[in-house]
């Protein structure tokens, strides 16, 4: 993105969180959903985008993000739950990364598939066998307005970052590496640690968003925190609009979100099936995203 | 004598039963061109993929100048002046072609970022015959020209070795006469290049030295139309149908 | 604390069905190249659909295994046919076609599990069937069980024996080692990586019946299963029945153990545990080939 075309996405960030102050109901409600799932969507691109590791793990830090929030909230003031949050999420990451990302990419998906579960089960368990009960009550003073204007800073952030990263060298290196990473290793990138770094990052928005929304929930547990939906809506999301480029994200998060909204109202018991149908249709039908398709119509028009 | 750029000691690799490369020794001397030889199979690339990091020797030694670097990962062999190209050409392929020369710039030895990288990435460009082509999508190449930009690329990383794995192969006998051109130039300047190649007519008009293998051993070494003539040498390559 | 022949016997049981399942699955991603994430789905539809076939129809879970498993093998082989063959088409790299089976997969699980909710829905189901002790070796343990080892050997016998000595299944294993030059040797790639995938998918099917026949199981647990059957997969090598046999035993062993002893709500982070092991000292697996 270039230099004009950020400061009007700031501007318009800056437009759009006069929100609040005309609508408290839906209009705010549906605007937090848009927003959460932009920031989810545009931070799993960050890293999966360029370099084509599907990770299936947005579930894990989201949920890590919030439980945090409810076991930390009313311990420590809300700056330092969120850095906690980010924190916790960013170990984990590491963790995750460094196990998997030195080798070949199919041990990452893998990895990253089971591993909402497998946090749900240890928390779980942890609260069981220690805390001696299952969900918590989340006692914070964030009020809807507030978490809205937070997920629009996160998101300003994201395109920030994203847009210094598209002109740096660390940027390049993951699009080297999407290209082909028997080069990217012969070409003098260090590919292991560059991927960990941008996993890490990725995971940073991830877990903060979790800890952002955990508010809107006066009641959690393990599985409400933890859910695989989580993973899948914003991998649909990415995919739909383009996880190539910054803002092809947010092309795939509108339309979907309103989508979602409509099925959940409607099919409640079939949600599952049409989501994966959904799915499923955007992965045959189109492969490349809504920029792919933008990019092919323009250049139609321009033969 | 000075101490050789490269030296290879006893390196020896297996893949499961077989053995691709036993007890392998050689060296590069500062400024030569040496090539690789053998017939298919006989263990060259996996030799060259030991030199170059993308494979651990399971025993040997690969010394650079005075520096151990036996088993080291490709990035940081690359950082130290080894640069390669590929069987197969590889070039990225939805990246245009300076950006795929800039990949070489701007992780190697001597690395550069922003402008001045890429007028390093033109002049490279050029060099290699494909000036003007900086905004092409590497995949819309032709072949010779995708074996080109994969020059320039290992040429971008300031090279202290350059590696090329049959880079000649399978062009036709214009193209071929313009390859071997742009490798001697390579060697007027000073530059070390170990080749494996298969092209008799470069090996005669290129090499300094050869080292031949066949089954993983090495199996003579010397002048280009000296070791060709060994008679081990001939049956090694008349034993198999590539001779 | 239970008694180590009682934890040994119901750890073996399970590993035999972590290794059935495996099996079915080194298939699809060995011979077919499909990495299916819906995996574990097909293994709780079969445990439903046997649960179904039991209490609505009164067939034994046995007899259900020729019901369940040539359907299995009819609906993998729609499946590669419809949904993953326009993939394989498609891919201009394995690379590609690794991600795109990822993400078809993916989809399919959500589908899968949204119809066994929308039929069965969210609650743990089980049935009683050959629920009878029986003393083996000095240990007590149930019928079903036994009866699900032995019949998982058997299949599992049956499958080997099929790769190793008949001629669709010599053309299974050439593919599974080197699709390039099997097809130089006349054989049809895709024809034999559809077969595969719908053998896979009746092995998987095997399994889900027999798992029935002891476990509590719902509409859920398919994720839990597939990351059970791809830690197998990858701990044996891809592709590999015997490393499938010794690490699904493996797993089943471990997760037992650390269910009787330490506690049956941390099985997944054995699993976990078993596969980082793995991946820090033995990427290529515990008998060879590496994943690729």
């Amino acid at each position: 993105m270039s230099g004009t075309a950020l400061a009007l996405a700031l501007a318009a960030l800056l437009a759009l969180g006069t929100v609040p102050l005309l609508d408290d109901g839906f209009w705010l409600a549906l605007a937090i959903n848009i927003a959460q799932y932009a920031v989810l969507a545009t931070a799993w691109a960050l890293f999966s985008g360029p370099t084509r590791y599907i990770s299936l793990a947005t579930a894990a830090f989201f949920g890590i993000g919030a439980y945090t929030v409810a076991v930390l909230g009313e311990a420590l003031p809300w700056p330092l739950v969120l850095l906690a949050a980010g924190g916790i999420g960013v170990l984990v990451s590491l963790l995750v990364g460094l196990a998997t990302l030195r080798l070949s990419g199919v041990y990452f998906v893998v990895f990253t598939f089971g591993l909402a579960e497998l946090i749900r089960q240890l928390v779980t368990w942890f609260e069981v066998n220690v805390a001696r009960s299952i969900g918590r009550y989340v006692f914070v003073d964030i009020t809807q307005p507030q978490i809205y204007w937070q997920l629009l800073g996160l998101f300003g952030l994201l395109l920030v970052i994203g847009t210094w990263l598209s002109r740096s060298r660390l940027g390049f290196a993951l699009r080297v590496i999407g290209e082909d990473e028997v080069v990217a290793r012969h070409a003098g990138i260090d590919t292991a640690r560059v991927k960990i770094a941008l996993f890490a990052l990725s995971a940073l928005f991830l877990s903060l968003t979790g800890a952002v929304m955990a508010p809107r929930w006066t009641y959690i547990d393990p599985a409400i925190a933890f859910n695989m939906t989580t993973s899948f809506q914003v991998l649909i999301m990415a995919l739909l609009g383009g996880a190539q480029s910054l803002l092809g994200p947010l092309l795939g998060v509108i339309p979907l979100v309103l989508l979602f909204e409509v099925l959940g109202a409607n099919f409640p018991n079939h949600f599952s099936i049409l989501l994966g149908a959904a799915f499923m249709l955007v992965v045959y039908a189109v492969p490349r995203g809504i920029v792919g398709l933008l990019a092919r119509a323009r250049r139609r028009a321009a033969a | 004598m000075s101490v050789p750029l490269l030296r290879v000691e006893g390196l020896t690799r297996a893949f499961g039963g077989l053995v691709a490369v036993q007890d392998l020794s050689f060296e590069v001397r500062e400024g030569e061109i040496l090539g690789l030889l053998g017939p298919n199979g006989s263990g060259k690339t996996t030799a060259l993929n030991l030199v170059s990091g993308a494979l651990a020797p399971d025993a040997g030694r690969v010394t650079l100048r005075d520096r151990d670097v036996t088993g080291l990962a490709p990035h940081r062999l690359s950082r130290l002046g080894i640069a390669r190209t590929f069987q197969l050409v590889r070039v990225l392929p939805a990246m245009s072609c300076a950006e795929n020369v800039l990949a070489g710039i701007a992780f190697g030895r001597d690395a550069a970022w922003g402008g001045a990288a890429w007028d390093r990435a033109r002049a490279l460009l050029a060099r290699v015959g494909l000036a003007g082509r900086e905004d092409h999508r590497a995949d819309t190449l032709t072949y010779v020209d995708q074996k080109r930009l994969e020059l320039a690329r290992a040429l971008a990383l300031s090279p202290r070795l350059l590696l090329l794995d049959e880079w000649l192969a399978g062009l036709n006998p214009t193209e071929l006469r313009e390859g071997i051109a742009l490798i001697r130039s390579l060697r007027d300047e000073g530059r070390t290049v170990l080749m494996v190649e298969h092209v008799m007519d470069a090996i005669r008009a290129l090499t300094d030295r050869c080292v031949v293998m066949n089954a993983g051993r090495r199996i003579a070494e010397g002048p280009p139309g000296a070791v060709l003539a060994e008679r081990e040498v001939v049956r090694a390559y008349l034993g198999d149908e590539d001779a | 604390m239970e008694a180590v022949g009682g934890v040994l016997f119901s750890g073996i049981v399970l590993g035999g069905m972590y290794a059935l399942v495996a099996m079915g699955l080194t298939l699809q991603y060995g011979v077919a190249r499909i990495m299916n994430l819906a995996y574990g789905e097909f293994v709780v539809a079969a445990g439903f659909a046997a649960l179904w076939l039991f209490t609505a129809a009164q067939v034994s879970p046995l007899l259900g295994l020729l019901l369940v498993m040539p359907a299995a093998f009819l609906l993998n082989l729609m499946i590669y046919r419809v949904l993953l063959l326009p993939l394989v088409r498609r891919a201009r790299s394995p690379g590609a076609l690794e991600t795109d089976s990822i993400l078809a997969t993916f989809g399919l699980l959500f589908v899968v599990q949204g119809v066994l909710l929308a039929a069965f829905g969210g609650a743990y189901q089980n049935y009683s069937y050959l629920s009878v002790p029986i003393g083996l070796f000095g240990a007590t343990v149930t019928a079903n069980r036994l009866v699900a080892l032995l019949f998982a050997a058997a299949i599992g016998t049956a499958l080997w024996l099929w790769l190793a000595r008949t001629r669709a299944g010599t053309a299974v294993r050439a593919v599974a080692v080197n699709p390039e030059a099997a097809q130089l040797v006349a054989i049809d790639v895709r024809r034999v990586a559809a077969l595969a995938f719908a053998v896979g998918g009746a092995m998987v099917a095997a399994g889900g019946v027999l798992v029935s026949m002891f476990l509590t199981f719902n509409a859920a647990m398919g994720v839990v299963f597939t990351m059970k059957a791809l830690v197998v997969v990858i701990m044996g090598g891809v592709g590999n029945l015997m490393g499938c046999l010794v690490a699904g035993l493996l797993l089943g062993l471990v997760e037992t153990a650390v269910a009787s002893w330490v506690d049956p709500g941390l099985t997944l982070a054995a699993t976990y545990a078993l596969f980082l092991f793995v991946l820090i000292l033995r990427p290529a697996g515990l008998f060879g080939r590496p994943a690729r």
